[in-house]
């Protein structure tokens, strides 16, 4: 047997291993994996879980008492995300306007270009930027599959996903506005697939029949819009765990 | 199923905010522990749980009668985590606030052996995981604390983050990688 990687370690440490025995057997004659095997086991076993408090008896009455004045609101448009409060949202978008300003100042600056290796800030930047796009399709993404999963009985609230979709818009343009001046027209473009997804959770009514949440749900379907987020993010990942060298190449 | 839990359900579909009571009450400390265990903080917790039940109730009418009730709720309180965990990663980012101060109330195991040498390694190893925990993304904080606390099979992680098995792995595997880097200096020091 080859030398079982760290992913197969991994696996192994935690008994989903595929070959366990072939694992066993190579650790016991093989001295460098079994040193590898013990650091890993040694350091993931320092790792432990400190209890979760105790809950006593009255917890599910505790918990009923704070949820049933709620419950009485379900007709009204739930906003069901977590309370995340819109400052934040702003604030997030506006960080992510100066970073991605940074990168497209450290493309395009003057004699960068020149110098015969990137300088670490602007690798740090674009590295940041390309973390920073790959959070947002994940994000993105999240709130696609949860429309393009759900099958209805009846009419279905979706004012959560479209307060998600809502925040996002404003940084997917961004995202999109900085890809297209930074000469990536593949990004930009689904991008701008995304955006026009986003926009028609954002505008849609808070409550569809299941026929029109059929309907959106089947143009996402038919738009591959999911698959195609899920493809790009993998690819902003990948780009952003190359080197920078063959990171520019890509 | 039980058969009671069963008729609680088809009750609480229609609407009959008394039957989901008694699903609230029955379930509530198994929300609150995945909760806990994602979030590492009581407050947080707390609101998750809220937040699990009130997303239940309006999906009532989406549960499919043959999956398990538990595991349905525990679905929507990972994704009610997950949300909280994004949130929380965002405002560090803007508020550029310390580390490690969720985390750390996820590591408070007493140690076994409490000499001063000993409670002084559990400590650095305590600040340093603290830390290289909430540097996780949301998604491999998920997955590392769904397999390495609670055991649940990768398998079960990827159908819970609705993702291709093979995400769900390299999420665990890039947890792994990244919490070995933090913590590798004190433990190699110690061996």
């Amino acid at each position: 047997m080859k030398h079982p990687s760290e992913e197969q370690l991994v696996l192994f440490y935690y008994g989903e291993s595929e070959d366990r025995a072939g694992i066993e057997r190579h650790l016991a004659d093989c001295r460098t994996c079994g040193l590898a095997y013990q650091g890993l086991a040694n350091t993931l076993a320092q790792i432990e879980a400190g209890p979760v408090p105790e809950r006593g008896p009255d917890y599910g009455a505790a918990v009923w008492e704070r949820l049933r004045p709620r419950l009485a609101e379900r007709e009204r448009p739930l906003r069901a995300g977590l309370p995340i409060p819109r400052r934040w949202a702003i604030a997030g978008a506006a960080a992510a306007l100066l970073v991605a300003a940074a990168f497209v100042a450290g493309r395009h600056w003057p004699g960068s270009r020149r110098a015969p290796a990137e300088p670490p800030a602007a690798q740090v930047r674009e590295r940041i930027l390309l973390f920073a796009v790959s959070d947002h399709l994940e994000r993105s993404q999240t709130v696609l599959l949860e429309l393009v999963n759900t099958r209805p009985e009846g009419a279905v609230d979706i004012s959560s996903e479209q307060q998600r979709a809502q925040d996002l818009v404003a940084a997917n343009r961004l995202y999109r506005q900085t890809a297209a001046r930074a000469g990536e027209p593949g990004l930009a473009s689904v991008l701008e697939d995304l955006e026009r997804a986003l926009l028609e959770v954002a505008h849609s009514p808070s409550r569809l029949s299941s026929e029109e949440f059929e309907r959106l749900r089947q143009r996402f379907e038919a738009q591959g819009i999911v698959f195609k987020v899920r493809i790009l993010d993998w690819q902003v990942r990948q780009k952003a765990t190359l080197p920078p060298a063959v990171r520019k190449s890509s | 199923m039980e058969a009671s839990e069963a008729a609680a359900i088809e009750r609480a579909r229609a609407g009959d905010s008394e039957a989901f009571r008694v699903l609230v009450e029955r379930h509530s400390r198994t929300v609150f522990r995945v909760a806990y265990r994602m979030t590492g903080n009581e407050q947080d917790a707390e609101d998750t749980v809220q937040e699990t039940f009130l997303r239940a109730y309006r999906q009532m009418g989406q549960f499919d009668s043959r999956a398990r009730f538990s595991t349905w709720l525990c679905r929507i309180a990972l994704n009610c985590s997950l949300d909280l965990l994004r949130a929380r990663q965002r405002r560090r980012e803007c508020s550029g606030a310390r580390d490690g101060e969720g985390a750390a109330r996820l590591l408070l195991r007493p140690a076994a052996d409490p000499t001063p040498d000993r409670l002084a390694f559990s400590r650095q190893v305590r600040q340093r995981l603290a830390a290289a925990l909430e540097r996780l993304s949301p998604l491999e904080r998920t997955a590392f604390v769904l397999r390495h606390f609670e055991g649940i099979p990768i398998g079960e992680i990827a159908r819970v983050l609705g993702r291709p098995n093979g995400a769900a792995r390299h999420c665990v595997f890039r947890a792994v990688r990244k919490l070995r880097r933090a913590l590798e200096p004190v433990v190699s020091l110690r061996r």
